[in-house]
């Protein structure tokens, strides 16, 4: 067990160090970083006391080298146009964006499970279908044209909901939050739903698979020989077991919902981390830029390195298989 | 079996009465919905070839725009006689001609890509599996990794460092995708590998390159060329999001997603039809790809049949 956990860690360190490369190398290799760190009307004496300055004449895996350690330092840049450090910039930003994220997790749970439960235990009603077709439509609408949808129904149309912007916010544990005013929640409705309308098809997906699949299960037969009422055989016998491992892959996916919080936030205006990245792509903000990409792969390296060790710890073929 | 089905696609024999071709066919056929999504995606396939020739006006010949005809609702006839069906954006270009020249953009960038990815994705799934050892452990851990982040951090993280164009963008989503056929064509080509004719094959001391692309390969086609449907939608889709958030193709060729965002900032002042009838044709697309694509899995997968 402590070799596999190693053998993880030690690769998700290696994954770190890649990306850090390419990143580093596309931003700093590809654009001339002079051209882009040096304000144009720069004379040429602080050009080259600028160059100077940010080790820009040492050779590029000495460039590399400082990249790394001040990455280590969390010392990512400063950005261009707000001057104030890029991380510090992104960090203020992410509230937002994981309150989006969380709130769109927990829809796509409430909405998704009821509905996947319905077409697992009725497979042949017609409400089924309707539910399975549009779990299809789902996964297969490019989720800024539903979000344009949406504005166009709710705010153009019948006006009930604002189009963009966080509302009113609270502060609580020091972080301002929409969710805590009402004002806030009519802002939040409109992205949540967007952001997790692929997260919904994927739990009815997963919980009619998993109904489908228990029912036919002995316990579930022996209860209903035993005579339990259907309320209790669906509640307990059946949910409870399924509920598990949708519940682990969604919670695996709020990863996902951030990054694909991108476009929602970009549709709605919603001042979060992926709005700020896009903003920064566009005006070639690239400290910013960096800082989002880095902080976007450490992510994803904590969270593979979660889903390895649940499974490890799920499942011993796995850590054994490793070996 | 396989392999003789998948030669009469291409090949084609003329003439008896069973073959596996028409089998497929009759197959295809049995789903109504999907003939359906074939014909529509024909269709479309069909103007996005000849739009050119089939537009009414070329939108992005100035000298065809009438500035005065500007912000047109659908189906009003312009000064100049002419009926806009699909109204005008604001510098008074036709809509219609315009989601026909879009269509065109974004068909290009999702099927290139798909071809693209098929090809360097195929290829390094059957070496893996078909050597094994070192070089499969290698390109399948490259795969789990790249397969372990979103689509479009992966898109993002490119074209941020490359920035916009039509081929920035091909080459995005097929750095994107050739994962998803690596693994394909690998889970495929590991059941093909133990078979008598790949171990005759050697046996006859061919060059490897013979068996893996002749021999392997043809084999391994039907769950690849799902998956190719699938990912010509889903890149499609892919291409118009990044268009849409201004990452994807520049202005001078814009696909369905960069209509949908131009269109995006007038929709608030009640001129929807700008991003939406864009949006429909992106959205028939991808549903009539899909249609399609759940189809063909249906028929090609062996699995269901027996």
């Amino acid at each position: 067990m402590v070799s596999y956990l190693l053998n993880r860690i030690l690769q998700a360190g290696l994954v770190m160090l890649v990306m850090s490369a390419i990143v580093f190398l596309g931003v700093f290799a590809i654009g001339n970083p002079v051209d882009i760190l040096i304000s144009p009307q720069a004379t040429a004496l602080q050009r080259e006391e600028a160059i100077r300055a940010l080790g820009l004449d040492l050779p590029v895996w000495h460039q590399y080298l400082n990249f790394l350690s001040n990455l280590l330092h969390g010392d990512l840049g400063r950005s261009f146009v707000f001057n104030v450090p890029a991380l510090q910039l992104i960090l203020e930003r992410m509230p937002a964006t994981l309150e989006l994220a969380i709130a769109a997790t927990l829809l796509a749970l409430v909405a998704g499970i009821p509905l996947g439960l319905y077409a697992g235990l009725a497979p042949k009603s017609p409400v089924s279908s309707s539910i399975m077709a549009g779990s299809i439509l789902g996964f297969s609408l490019p989720s800024f044209w539903v979000g344009i949808v949406l504005i166009m129904l709710f705010s153009v149309h019948l006006g009930w909901l604002p189009s963009s912007g966080r509302g009113d916010t609270a502060v609580w544990l020091g972080v301002r939050w929409s969710f805590l005013t009402v004002d806030g929640l009519a802002h939040m409705a409109m992205p949540v739903l967007n952001l997790a309308l692929f997260q919904i098809s994927m739990v009815i997906r997963l919980t009619r698979a998993g109904v489908r699949e228990v029912i036919l299960s002995d316990y579930v037969k022996f209860a209903r020989a035993k005579g339990l009422r259907e309320s209790r055989i669906i509640f307990v016998h059946i949910l409870k077991n399924i509920l598990i491992p949708v519940i682990t892959v969604v919670g695996l996916n709020l990863g996902t919902v951030i990054a694909f919080a991108v476009v929602t936030e970009t549709i709605f205006s919603w001042p979060g981390m992926g709005k700020l990245i896009i903003d920064s792509i566009n005006i070639l903000d690239r400290p910013v830029i960096v800082a989002y990409l880095m902080l976007m792969v450490l992510m994803f390296v904590i969270i593979n390195l979660l889903v390895d060790l649940i499974y490890s710890v799920l499942d011993p073929r796995v850590r054994l298989g490793a070996r | 079996m396989a392999a003789t089905s998948i030669r009469s696609i291409f090949g084609g024999r003329k003439g008896g009465e069973q073959t596996p071709f028409r089998r497929f066919v009759a197959e295809f056929a049995a789903s109504k919905l999907a003939v359906l999504g074939l014909v529509v995606l024909s269709m479309i396939g069909l103007i996005a070839i000849f739009a050119p020739w089939l537009a009414p006006q070329n939108p992005y010949d100035l000298a065809q725009l009438d500035i005065m005809d500007g912000m047109l609702e659908p189906a009003t006839t312009g000064g100049s006689g002419f009926t806009y069906w699909l109204g005008t954006d604001e510098q008074g270009r036709d809509m219609l001609s315009a989601i026909m020249y879009g269509l065109r953009i974004s068909l290009f960038v999702g099927a290139g890509s798909a071809v693209l990815a098929f090809v360097v994705g195929a290829t390094l799934g059957l070496v893996a599996a078909y050597f094994g050892g070192k070089t499969d452990a290698l390109i399948m851990r490259w795969v789990d990794l790249q397969l372990s982040f979103p689509s479009i951090l992966v898109a993002l993280l490119i074209l941020a460092l490359l920035g916009r164009g039509v081929m920035n963008v091909v080459m995005a989503l097929v750095i994107v995708e050739w994962a998803y056929y690596a693994r394909t064509a690998r889970a495929a080509a590991l059941v093909e590998r133990s078979r008598e004719y790949v171990e005759a094959a050697q046996c006859l001391a061919l060059p490897t390159r013979r068996i893996v692309f002749r021999h392997l390969l043809p084999n391994c086609l039907p769950p690849l060329i799902v998956i190719a449907t699938m990912q010509v939608a889903s890149a499609i889709a892919l291409e118009a999001t990044l268009s849409f958030l201004g990452l994807g193709v520049p202005v001078t060729e814009p696909s369905l997603g960069l209509l949908i965002s131009n269109g995006y900032q007038y929709m608030l002042s009640g001129n929807y039809w700008i991003s939406f009838y864009p949006g429909v044709a992106l959205l028939v697309t991808i549903v009539a790809i899909n249609l399609v694509g759940d189809h063909l899995r249906d028929v090609l997968n062996p699995r269901l049949k027996s």
